[in-house]
């Protein structure tokens, strides 16, 4: 309006707005990179239902509710759903996808120590989604 | 409109009356009855939780069960029904018209409203507020979930019903004299946000028959198991619900704007940049829907654009905090209780925002997703930034609606234990999302972390509560037996307030 000058309103928006394309740019590099998947990852097929998680190793092996990894290599996650939408989460190594009917979503990780963490799951299921939990574990294949 | 109460008449004639004061009296009342009924809710969940195990809410269903009603009715039945009623009382006035353009369908719109509250508290879902497929098809038990989307249905005709009615009287009912850059800030806001309903309600009323249709078997749109798509209806749900939120969040800016300058005793630093920032955000806030949905397994050039479009709407929200805190610089301010609310409300808001913007980061999203970090992010809104803005416009227009005052201690105090239990509780389930804990969990794997948060947060819960009780009493009490207020300048700042005490309500 009239009466006073907008500068200082100017200079703000522009602040705000290179902080959001700082954002931005810093997020679209760190993402690109994340998915990034290894060429010699091991694929396991995790499959979500009402209420726990199946896993399904390369050679065949199947484990409900625990899942055995050895420390260094790379997996990929091939997630699938046998009812409603699940997410598959293991917190402490940022590992989160959806499992929905009907559809594969695939996400990796490499785990770096030897060590147990927490699977959960993430997305609303039902009577029982509180306690979809299992639980990984980290092993060295030398030790 | 004055003296609503000092004058008593029949229930009956409020109730039946189609002006827009009563009308607004009515969305009043019925918004405050759900807040309280919607709030009592959240105390069960948060005493729930303050321990690992079952204590108070005896299975997971009955838990699931109470966290879908709270979110539906707190939204549905308190946020949008209070801004309907400030829209009553003071759209018309502010655009010197002498109601709502067309008043027996204003009166239509709210009596919407109880029957479906009705239904959504007497079938009591499970399936969360956003009723997510299959989930909602083919597991949600019935008849819960069919008359939570009978209520909706009704809910969503009720809101466009309502800003029909707003457009038309701001757009065609105004005073010739006046032109549209004279409309207040608030009129304003109920222009943008009536208009965001205009475009995002009939995507999720369609996706609402879909479902319900898929429930009966007919159908099978979202239903994997029949060849549908569950990711079709998070589109749909989001394409409707992100604009929503602007539709919640612009009304009680509007409010703001109404009590900064006054009780700053400056005019608003800039009525320009407050309709551009309105405009902008209704028009920006339709690009980014699909940043809830960045986990579903959307690609990265999905997830990239709908980052942008997300980011690209906080500068339109960063214009406002600017634009009060600017009006509020060297001002002669009187923090009166309006004052406190609208102030503390804009400091969570900006807090909310700068949350906002890690969930749109999408790598750091993968962190915050579904944990209770998104809880406290969007409540710093609902709570924070919303309520906190209305429930100051509330002590503000009381003395209008009443024609006596509030106990000013008693309303400080409030103030004061909801904005202490605010930061306790909502702060800390950031906190408690980066810790890794699942929002929408009856019970928790007892981690010394997480039991310590949920701590702080149920107490924080808590004080809120009380400061509830004391609002409660206030308002009960004020009504009848408060000091008769002085209508030209209850909060006294001088000025002249012209606007509530025009009103005239022919059967007084
Ligand atoms: C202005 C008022 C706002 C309101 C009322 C609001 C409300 C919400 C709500 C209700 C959710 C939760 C959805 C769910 O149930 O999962 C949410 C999530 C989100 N909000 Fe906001 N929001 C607002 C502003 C913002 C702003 C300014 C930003 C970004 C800069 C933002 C970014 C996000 C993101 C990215 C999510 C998704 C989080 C996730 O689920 O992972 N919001 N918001
Ligand atoms: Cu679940
Ligand atoms: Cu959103």
């Amino acid at each position: 309006m009239s009466g006073h000058s907008n500068w200082p309103e100017w200079v703000y928006i522009g602040v705000v707005v290179a902080l959001m394309v700082w954002v931005g740019a810093e997020a679209w590099e760190a993402e690109r990179l994340v998915e990034h998947v290894p060429e010699d990852a091991k694929t396991i097929i995790v499959t979500g239902q009402q209420w726990f998680w199946t896993f399904e190793h390369e050679d065949g092996t199947k484990e409900i509710g625990e899942l055995h990894v050895e420390v260094g290599k790379a997996y990929k996650f091939e997630i699938h759903s046998k009812d409603v939408n699940h997410a598959f989460n293991i917190h402490d190594y940022v590992v989160l996808m959806d499992a929905i009917p009907g559809r594969v979503n695939t996400v990796w990780f490499a785990p770096t120590d030897v060590g147990t963490h927490d699977i959960q799951c993430r997305e609303y299921c039902g009577l029982i989604h509180y306690n979809m939990r299992g639980t990984l574990i980290v092993e060295d294949p030398k030790a | 409109m004055v003296l609503e109460l000092q004058k008593p008449r029949p229930i009956w004639q409020i109730m039946f009356s189609t002006h827009h004061t009563d009308v607004g009296l009515l969305y009043l009342i019925s918004s405050l009855a759900f807040l309280f009924l919607g709030g009592s809710l959240a105390l069960a969940i948060r005493a729930e939780l303050f321990l690992p195990g079952a204590q108070i809410i005896g299975d997971a269903m009955t838990f699931n069960r109470i966290f879908t009603v709270h979110g539906t009715t707190l939204i549905f039945l308190f946020i949008i029904p209070f801004a309907s009623a400030v829209g009553n009382y003071y759209v018309p006035i502010m655009v010197r018209y002498k109601d709502m353009a067309y008043p027996k369908l204003n009166a239509i719109a709210f009596w919407m409203i109880p029957p479906a509250g009705a239904l959504i508290w007497l079938g009591f879902a499970d399936f969360t507020w956003y009723a997510t497929p299959p989930y909602s098809i083919i597991s949600a038990p019935g008849p819960a979930a069919d008359m939570w989307i009978f209520g909706l249905k009704i809910l969503g005709i009720s809101s466009v019903l309502g800003a029909i009615n707003f457009v038309v009287t701001i757009l065609k009912c105004k005073h010739p004299d006046m032109s549209i850059g004279q409309v207040p800030l608030l009129a304003w806001s109920f222009l943008s946000s009536s208009l965001i309903i205009l475009v995002a309600i009939p995507t999720f009323a369609a996706a609402l028959l879909m479902l319900l249709t898929d429930r009966l078997g007919v159908s099978g749109f979202f239903n994997p198991a029949m060849g549908g798509d569950p990711i079709a209806y998070a589109h749909l749900f989001w394409f409707t619900f992100h604009p929503e939120v602007y539709v919640l969040v612009i009304p009680a800016i509007g409010m703001m704007y109404e009590i900064i300058p006054r009780f700053s005793r400056k005019p608003i630093y800039s009525y320009n940049s407050g309709v551009f920032a309105f405009v902008l955000l209704s028009i920006v806030g339709f690009s980014s829907w699909a940043h809830h949905m960045y986990a579903t397994g959307m690609s990265f050039t999905e997830k990239t654009v709908f980052m942008v479009g997300t980011l690209a709407a906080v500068p339109a929200s960063a214009m406002h905090v600017f634009n009060f805190v600017a009006t509020m610089w060297n001002g002669r301010i009187k923090f009166s209780t309006p004052m406190m609310w609208a102030v503390g409300g804009i400091a969570l808001f900006f807090s909310a925002g700068a949350g906002g913007v890690a969930n749109a980061a999408m790598p750091l999203d993968f962190t915050t997703h579904d944990t209770y970090w998104v809880v406290g992010h969007f409540h710093l809104f609902v709570m924070g930034t919303i309520a906190f803005g209305s429930i100051g416009y509330l002590y503000y227009m009381f003395p209008y609606v009443t024609g006596r005052m509030y106990n000013e201690t008693m309303g400080k105090v409030h103030f004061i234990m909801s904005f202490v239990g605010t930061v306790l509780v909502f702060f800390t389930q950031h906190v408690l999302g980066l810790y890794g804990m699942p929002r929408r969990i009856f019970d928790y794997p007892p981690i010394p972390e997480w039991i310590a948060m949920n701590q702080i947060a149920t107490v924080g819960a808590m004080i809120i509560g009380v400061s509830m009780a004391i609002f409660l009493a206030n308002m009960i009490y004020s009504s009848g037996k408060g000091k008769l207020a002085n209508t030209e300048d209850p909060f006294g700042i001088g000025g002249k307030y012209y606007y509530p005490f025009e009103a005239k309500n022919p059967s007084h």
